[in-house]
């Protein structure tokens, strides 16, 4: 990204006619249509960026002032932009105890939810890798239909694929397991992560990979030796992608995971929370934070990697 | 030396599949067939009580799809269905188009800028969802706290319960269905990171010799979009069009979560869900979403036969 962006830097330049209009020296010229427009738009583009900036984080900040606020002192006065009466962190404490302690159990959530993202991140890695270096790198007949194959698995809405899926596991008695929906996961996102990663084999220099084959290396050393350390961003970018999409998955942990509680991810936990009224809407906000805040995090940390893996190959239009 | 050559080529190709196994397995088992065994189910009475002793009963029918096709209501989760996967992909990279124009020029904090505009998209769909319901509470939101007492509302306006709001402009008293307005701008914030972060990096890597060369000729700024960077974007749009659309008519978590369907909100998704959970009929539902698919590539079909040309067709 940063290379096209000093690419763009250069090419754009300060529009000249502002610089002749300002410069004492020459006579003022009459306002052009250029002139009105590059000051009109320049306003515009601040105030459209302001407009958009309120409108993505304006949400997740009443998210985080609710959750520190006591239900009592959202109900007097729900208009306030800031807690007016300090902030309290109980809600937080009630979300994460176990449910023995009265709390909701939050705490085992998370647990679950990270097993399964991370679970799914190893398993999808495994897979992918090795496929999309096969359609990146090998001559086989139907290679093109593969990925053609894959990415149409996307025409079809998530909930058919749930019916099957669901009387399958409910038959051979792996619902409610954790491992039947990191399977559920990985079969998902497989045909994306392919697609990334085969993007990314492409641009790896062939020659060093013909190099190590002529002193002898078999094709998986060459992968693990040569080829993976190369790809290493792209793996790592791949990586963030599937642990969000798994963390954040609701339908099919809906499905699978509803009757067995032990096993809930902070995602359904939360949804079943909602269900429940005596559950105040500011415990309901401090466990939407628990449930944002590590994908935030994670999200912020490594955003350039994330966003320069997902539109690789996008630029070519 | 032929005969050795072709065994290169042999023992590539068998490498090649070798590789791709265990993504063919996982594909082949957990999605290929499913979509088959769909097809099956949707022919079949299958319920979930009669789960064990009907999964092998192979005798056809098509009450299934008489049921869903003539049930009440299935016709208006249509056309909800249609209304709002339409008009949620045209504002969705419409918002991204503008976002990543204004964000296209460095400046200080663009990193930052950038990130935020990504985090709806990011964030977890359970919580994001929770966040609007509660902003949009009669009682607590802060819409309506700010509606009564700011703007003047008589009362305050349950968003997502009511079907039809009125709009009154100039004397006039606009019908509108409320809540499916809503979650359609819902669906517009939540994804346009996405057209947002496809549109942008199309942008940055356009040649600005074509946009210089127009600028010495005194194009207006507005002329140089309309003329030279729009043209070069209608490849991505066109993609994006076709991915929008397709996640879009398919969704199911956002509404569900948002509404459970309800107040004129029911999209097909969300009946099929019914279907199966509800009133535990598989095969009706397995039918209706049998249904969406077939419908949405009979669209696809005509979107590509009558709107999108060849160069676009090149682009995807």
């Amino acid at each position: 990204m940063s290379r096209t962006e000093t690419g763009t830097g250069v090419a754009e330049r300060p529009p000249a006619p502002k610089a002749t209009a300002r410069r004492p020296s020459r006579p003022r010229p009459p306002l052009s249509r250029e002139i009105v427009e590059t000051r009109i738009l320049g306003v515009l583009k601040w105030v459209t960026i302001a407009f958009f900036l309120v409108a993505t984080l304006f949400p997740f900040y009443y998210m985080v002032m609710l959750a520190v606020r006591t239900i009592e002192d959202l109900a007097l006065d729900p208009g306030a932009l800031w807690p007016p009466r300090g902030i309290s962190l109980s809600a937080f404490g009630d979300v994460l105890r176990s449910p023995e302690d009265g709390g909701q159990g939050f705490l085992l959530f998370l647990r679950n939810s990270g097993m399964i993202a991370l679970a799914s991140v190893v398993l999808t890695l495994l897979v992918s890798i090795l496929g999309s270096y096969a359609i990146a790198r090998l001559q086989f007949f139907g290679r093109r239909q593969v990925n053609f194959l894959f990415l149409s698995v996307y025409l079809f809405p998530a909930i058919l694929l749930a019916i099957p899926l669901f009387v399958f596991f409910t038959r051979i008695g792996l619902r409610g397991s954790l491992f039947g929906l990191v399977l559920v996961y990985a079969s998902q996102i497989v045909p994306v992560t392919i697609h990334m990663l085969r993007n990314y084999f492409e641009t790896v220099p062939e020659s060093l990979e013909e190099a190590a084959a002529l002193d002898g290396a078999s094709r998986l050393t060459i992968i693990r030796k040569v080829s993976l350390p190369l790809a290493m961003p792209a793996i790592m970018a791949t990586s963030l992608f599937v642990f969000m999409i798994a963390w954040n998955e609701f339908l099919f942990a809906l499905l699978f995971l509803v009757e067995n509680r032990q096993n809930w991810t902070v995602s359904l936990g939360l949804s079943q929370l909602a269900g429940s009224i005596e559950v105040a809407k500011t415990t309901l906000m401090a466990g939407s934070v628990i449930l944002t805040v590590p994908i935030v995090i994670l999200f912020f940390a490594t955003e350039r990697l994330l966003v320069e893996g997902l539109t690789a190959g996008a630029e070519k239009g | 030396m032929a005969r050795r050559r072709r065994t290169l080529a042999q023992q590539e190709a068998r490498a090649g599949y070798a590789l791709l196994s265990p993504t063919l397995i996982v594909v082949l088992f957990m999605v290929v067939l499913p979509i088959l065994w769909t097809i099956v189910i949707a022919f079949q009475s299958l319920r979930l009580r009669n789960l064990r002793t009907r999964l092998f009963d192979f005798q056809f029918t098509l009450d299934n799809f008489q049921t869903v096709l003539t049930s009440p209501g299935f016709l208006e989760a249509l056309k909800v269905t249609l209304i709002y996967s339409i008009v949620g992909t045209i504002l969705s990279i419409a918002l991204g188009l503008v976002a990543a124009l204004v964000v296209r020029k460095p400046f200080k904090g663009r990193t930052l800028v950038r990130a935020s505009m990504l985090l709806p998209y990011v964030a977890p769909v359970v919580a994001v969802t929770f966040v609007w319901q509660i902003m949009l509470n009669p009682e607590l939101g802060i819409v309506n706290a700010i509606g009564t007492d700011v703007l003047g509302w008589k009362e305050s306006i349950p968003f997502l319960e009511q079907r039809t709001g009125t709009i009154s402009i100039l004397g006039l008293d606009l019908k509108v269905p409320l809540a499916l307005t809503v979650v359609i701008l819902y669906q517009a914030w939540r994804y346009f990171p996405f057209s947002f972060l496809f549109i942008l990096a199309r942008l940055q890597a356009l040649p600005g010799e074509l946009d210089e060369a127009a600028r010495v000729d005194g194009a207006t700024p507005l002329q140089r979009f309309w003329h030279i960077t729009f043209p070069q974007l209608q490849g991505v749009i066109a993609l994006l069009t076709v991915l929008r659309f397709i996640w879009t008519f398919n969704e199911f978590d956002d509404i569900y979560l948002l509404t459970q369907g309800g107040a004129g909100t029911e999209v097909v998704s969300v009946r099929v869900f019914r279907y199966l959970t509800g009133r535990g009929d598989i095969g009706a539902a397995a039918a209706l979403s049998l249904v969406l698919a077939l419908l949405l590539v009979v669209l696809l079909v005509l979107y590509f036969r009558f709107f999108v040309n060849r160069e676009e067709a090149k682009a995807i």
